[in-house]
């Protein structure tokens, strides 16, 4: 018997993964776990787009995946330069510290 | 059988309408190996090869403005008449960028020479934007324009501790920008993944065929769930980049908080980035996404909406600000809320022939009216501004005139373009978005754009006010303005007037443009 696992269940994964992640950026106030919680969302796309390129059976979604993991790692290096940065000047990684500039 | 290789190939990609981008992008590259080789008292010559590169783009993208054959790369990136208005655009933003940087960096001891190799690579991520034609290159070129801004809004760091205040505000901007951005690409992404799985494809072309086959056959069912949901992100991470409300939350502190040329940069160039991908994805893409055929486009409801809340909160929160750049950080929301008024008029594309392409000349003109000006607000800020970043109060323009008179003249001409009056670029590009507005039926929308430009004058004339009508404090030495940025300054204020009162210039460039 030939079973495997439907689109839907991937789709359906992704956007829990997706919406986790995006809580996470929200909720979150240490700016290292702001940033995985970003990965994520990332990682959810990535999952949608091979399991869309499995449902239309070409490879087009997948190599949109090589290129969000591409510019994800150059993101990482911007973003952890800035989180550096930030912690050598105030001894934290906490967002909600960053509030010099209101109004 | 077999065929011997052949450089067919690359005459198939079709790389000369896409030259200005790539000269631009590789040319950065020699920038940064120039910041390396070249001795520390000779510096100078840097800035000055980011110019000659800029303009070097400026010219191949005048000879290659309106090809016949506009597709480059397999159909990924379109080098027509749209994309390389906005080319023109984005360039001029970045050699007034550059010139009033020059005096910037050297006063507040920046002057890394990087700072031209990311400034040409985002310019590059933009241009590449403006053409983009897949779901794919368009999240590439977004973020090429991105990722050096967020080293650019933070690049006031000193490398020793204690850190001043100046450079600690500049980290938090830069980061702040960095989460909110790195967010908003993440929902783009998403949704790209979205219309990807409900059409099969990246391409904005053929994702506009599938649409097209589904909406003919009467039933879009999952797909246009898909798609719908699909266009919302989108909508959301491109909302991000353009400073749309609701999306607008990082503007204000990231513009008060990067260095000021750095912060007219990107007001213009993100902004034309974003609205070109956001335009030829809605009006090429999504067109035919509509609940019945000829009926107005399924996601115009929603650009309305956010059109509205951007033109009210932009103008309204405005009013309350007593810094200069979180006010003029304020007024791009707001502007941005007007483009917007034309990127909803496109949702009406079935229904009123022609709106499409009208839309988006009026956009263009918008833009472009919107670059002269704002850069010029921008330079004379930098031209204000002290050291340590004090200077950038709305009270510190007082009595500009009696100081400076010709500064506050053009500070004045800013002003009123900002705000849409009669002679300046601003009326011109106001007029035609209002105008597409109505042509689509939207006649709600345009009295809100209308009312709105009513309320921005008071925040606008309050500056006139301060300059002409009060009188300076006493005892403040104002800082020496360079050669270079009073040529940004004099270069804006003589391109908002020519374009508002001879639009015709550029209104023969923009006619060229169709959107397909």
């Amino acid at each position: 018997m030939n079973f495997s696992v439907p689109t839907e269940a991937f789709i359906v994964l992704s956007m829990v993964l997706f919406v986790l992640g995006a809580m996470g950026v929200m909720l979150r106030k240490n700016a290292i776990i702001v940033f995985m919680s970003v990965e994520m969302m990332l990682n959810a796309a990535n999952l949608a787009f091979v399991a869309f390129a499995r449902q239309w059976m070409h490879l087009e979604g997948q190599v949109f995946v090589f290129f969000v993991m591409t510019v994800a790692a150059a993101e990482v290096a911007v973003g952890l330069a800035l989180i550096v940065a930030i912690f050598r000047n105030r001894n934290s990684t906490n967002i909600d510290a960053l509030h010099q500039m209101e109004g | 059988m077999y065929t011997a290789p052949t450089l067919d190939f690359f005459g198939q990609l079709n790389l000369g309408v896409a030259l200005p981008a790539l000269a631009v992008m590789f040319g950065s590259m020699i920038v940064l190996l120039m910041g390396l080789f070249v001795p520390r008292e000779r510096r100078h010559s840097v800035p000055i090869a980011a110019l000659s590169l800029i303009s070097a783009g400026f010219i191949m993208t005048l000879f290659t403005f309106n090809p016949p054959d506009a597709e480059a790369f397999g159909g990924m990136y379109r080098g027509d008449a749209f994309a390389n208005m906005l080319n023109l655009i984005v360039l001029a933003t970045a050699f007034l960028a550059i010139l009033g940087s020059t005096d910037y960096l050297r006063m507040t001891q920046i002057n890394h020479p990087e700072y031209y190799t990311l400034l040409l690579l985002s310019t590059s991520g933009a241009m590449i934007m403006a053409g983009a034609n897949d779901l794919l290159l368009i999240f590439i070129a977004l973020e090429l324009l991105s990722i050096p801004l967020y080293v650019l809004a933070a690049f006031r760091t000193t490398d020793g501790t204690p850190t001043d205040e100046v450079s600690s505000k500049s980290q938090e901007s830069g980061i702040k920008y960095f989460i909110l951005g790195a967010f908003s690409s993440a929902f783009f992404v998403y949704g790209a993944a979205l219309v990807y799985g409900a059409t099969g494809t990246t391409n904005l072309n053929a994702v506009a065929e599938a649409v097209q086959g589904l909406a003919a056959a009467g039933d879009f069912g999952t797909a246009g769930t898909l798609l719908l949901l699909g266009a919302a992100l989108i909508l959301v991470g491109l909302g991000f980049k353009v400073a749309a409300v609701p999306f607008h939350m990082w503007t204000p502190d990231v513009y008060e908080g990067s260095p000021t040329p750095v912060t007219a940069f990107m007001s213009v160039a993100a902004k034309a980035g974003g609205f070109a991908s956001l335009l030829r994805i809605v009006a090429v893409g999504l067109a035919a996404l509509a609940v019945r055929p000829e009926e107005a486009a399924a996601w115009q409801p929603a650009f309305q909406l956010v059109a509205i809340l951007t033109l009210v909160l932009g103008n309204v929160v405005a009013l309350a600000q007593n810094n200069l750049k979180r006010m003029l950080a304020y007024s791009s929301i707001a502007h941005a809320g007007y483009i917007l008024m034309a990127v909803a008029a496109v949702g009406s594309a079935p229904l009123v022939e022609g709106i499409g392409d009208s839309a988006a000349q009026s956009i263009l003109i918008y833009l472009a009216a919107y670059m002269f000006t704002n850069l010029g607000a921008f330079a004379v800020v930098s031209a204000v501004e002290r050291e340590d970043g004090s200077g950038v109060m709305l009270d510190d323009l007082n009595g500009l005139f009696n100081t400076r008179p010709w500064l506050a003249v053009a500070m004045a001409i800013f002003m009123l373009s900002l705000t849409g009056i009669p002679l300046t670029a601003g009326f011109i590009g106001k007029y035609l978005v209002i105008n597409a507005a109505v042509q689509a039926g939207l006649i709600a929308l345009a009295v809100v754009g209308v009312l709105t430009s009513v309320v921005s004058a008071f925040y606008y004339m309050r500056v006139i006010v301060n300059m002409f009508l009060r009188s300076e404090a006493e005892g403040v030495a104002l800082p020496v303005v360079g050669q270079p940025l009073l040529v940004a300054v004099y270069a804006s204020m003589a391109g908002t007037l020519v374009l508002g009162i001879l639009p015709t210039l550029l209104t023969g460039l923009v006619n060229l443009v169709q959107l397909v």
